[in-house]
């Protein structure tokens, strides 16, 4: 599982970073999204995938 | 769609229930989640009450918000004006304007922050709480508690000073007030903006440890864009948490099994305040879009020009996506309710709302463990005729 985040469509909502802190956070300036972890354990993939679903702006993607 | 289906023209605002949609509504999503509605010019555009659909329609930047393309779902006035744009208030402008604004503002919303926050939203909670004890039942929750949190958070946020309070929040109710008449709203504005323009012009000569003092800092927005940005800010920060609070408070207060876990169980309270979004969905009429050119959604074809009304609170019960919706469980697994919006335009203050609502309703359900409505649940005034719905008064004993 390999995260990818598109900063430029990101409207820094932070549902990514509430629903899984350990692999999002978003940064001081402009509250767009950093992956803290692009490749995390598989056990969280269905976190990982939630995230994903939340994010008004389809910021977010996984790929293999 | 079956063609006996009559046409419904305009949006209804009417619940026959305190903390359900209109009837009509949720009729329309079970026959068809997308089908036309007259407006109230006579345009013949679309409602939308279900709820992958009307997710679909808000992440679709093919659908525009600009004021000057919509239509007006319901006669009267409404958000929905095709007043000139006000310079900053970005809630109306489709990307790449929007996203100029939202960027200056996203890093001082982060979850970080709005944590860092957690201590003195706390604060100003338990302040409420001890000054509706020295004064003691009845008290009304709206004025003693559910408007006061919210509005200090924001106006310390901001930076706008909380004694100034009674003028904006007049203008604000003028604002969302659906029966205002063309020339009170302007006045509003007007009014509203004045006064934020004096604001920016102070916080240029003497910044303190607010918000607008850094975008004036900053020194990428005018005046005229400053006073926009502070006026959507300031009416988005009273307004909604305000009502959240309010009618959520009023939908425990009726159902005592849920009210009961939200008091007792500290971990079950994120979720209960998702699920109270959800059920409530406070967001009276639309939003609405107007499409840029021709999409098709679910069965329906959307033609360039179109406006779409949707409908948050019959797609958050939509039966496809919450099951057994119409009823309050504060258990059920409610994220993903559009309550927030979807979209660019998803909410810029929601984990602010989320951390208000998730320290406020708790506190409050400890601090009177005895809360009751001081009148039979019949005579709770409700907001059937403002843009954000909730109670006007909510008298309580303890
Ligand atoms: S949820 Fe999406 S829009 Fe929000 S901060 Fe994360 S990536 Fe950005």
């Amino acid at each position: 599982m390999k995260i990818k985040a598109d900063t430029g469509r990101c409207v820094g909502a932070g549902m990514c970073a509430l629903t899984l802190p350990q692999v999002f956070d978003q940064s001081e300036d402009d509250g767009t999204v950093v992956v803290l972890d692009a490749e995390p354990p598989a056990a969280l993939g269905p976190a990982v995938n939630r995230a994903v679903q939340l994010c008004p702006s389809g910021a977010l993607s996984v790929g293999r | 769609m079956t063609e006996a289906t009559p046409r419904l023209a305009t949006f209804p605002l009417a619940r026959e229930r305190a903390f359900d949609p209109p009837d009509e509504l949720a009729r329309r999503r079970d026959e068809a989640p997308v089908q036309r509605m007259t407006y109230a010019d006579g345009h013949e555009g679309w409602l939308v009450t279900g709820y992958a659909e009307a997710r679909a329609i808000l992440a679709d930047n093919r659908f525009s918000t600009r004021p000057e393309l919509l239509h007006s779902p319901i006669p009267q006035r409404g958000e929905f004006s095709k007043e000139p744009l006000t310079p900053g208030f970005f809630l109306r402008m489709d990307a790449p304007e929007h996203t100029r604004y939202r960027r200056l503002l996203t890093g001082q919303f982060t979850v970080r922050r709005m944590k860092q926050l957690e201590p003195r939203i706390h604060e100003i909670t338990e302040s409420r709480l001890d000054a509706m004890e020295r004064e003691g039942a009845p008290a009304d929750l709206v004025e003693s508690f559910a408007l006061p949190i919210p509005s200090l958070v924001i106006c310390e946020m901001l930076g706008v000073p909380y004694e100034d309070r009674e003028k904006f929040q007049r203008d604000s109710a003028v604002l969302v007030n659906l029966d205002s008449s063309m020339e009170d709203v302007r006045a509003a504005v007007q009014d509203l903006l004045s006064y934020l323009h004096g604001l920016v012009e102070l916080k240029a000569k003497e910044p303190g440890d607010d918000m607008l003092s850094g975008l004036v800092a900053g020194g990428e927005l005018t005046t005229e864009e400053l006073g926009g940005v502070a006026l959507l800010l300031l009416i988005a920060g009273h307004e909604t948490t305000a009502n959240m609070l309010g009618l959520g408070t009023f939908a425990l207060l009726t159902n005592p099994g849920q009210l009961a876990v939200v008091r007792d169980d500290p971990a079950a309270v994120d979720n209960a305040v998702e699920e109270l979004l959800r059920y409530l969905s406070i967001v009276h009429i639309g939003p609405t879009r107007t499409a840029l050119e021709d999409v098709e959604v679910g069965d329906a074809l959307i033609r360039a020009g179109e406006s779409v009304t949707l409908s948050l609170g019959a797609a958050n019960r939509d039966p496809e996506r919450f099951e057994g919706g119409d009823t309050l469980d504060v258990t059920r697994p409610a994220h993903g309710h559009l309550s927030f919006g979807h979209g660019i335009h998803q909410c810029l203050g929601q984990q602010l709302a989320r951390i208000e609502m998730r320290i406020a309703y708790p506190a409050l359900l400890r601090r009177f463990p005895n809360l009751r409505l001081a009148v039979p649940a019949r005579d709770v005034p409700l907001r059937a005729k403002m843009a954000i719905y909730g109670v006007h008064r909510l008298p309580v004993l303890w």
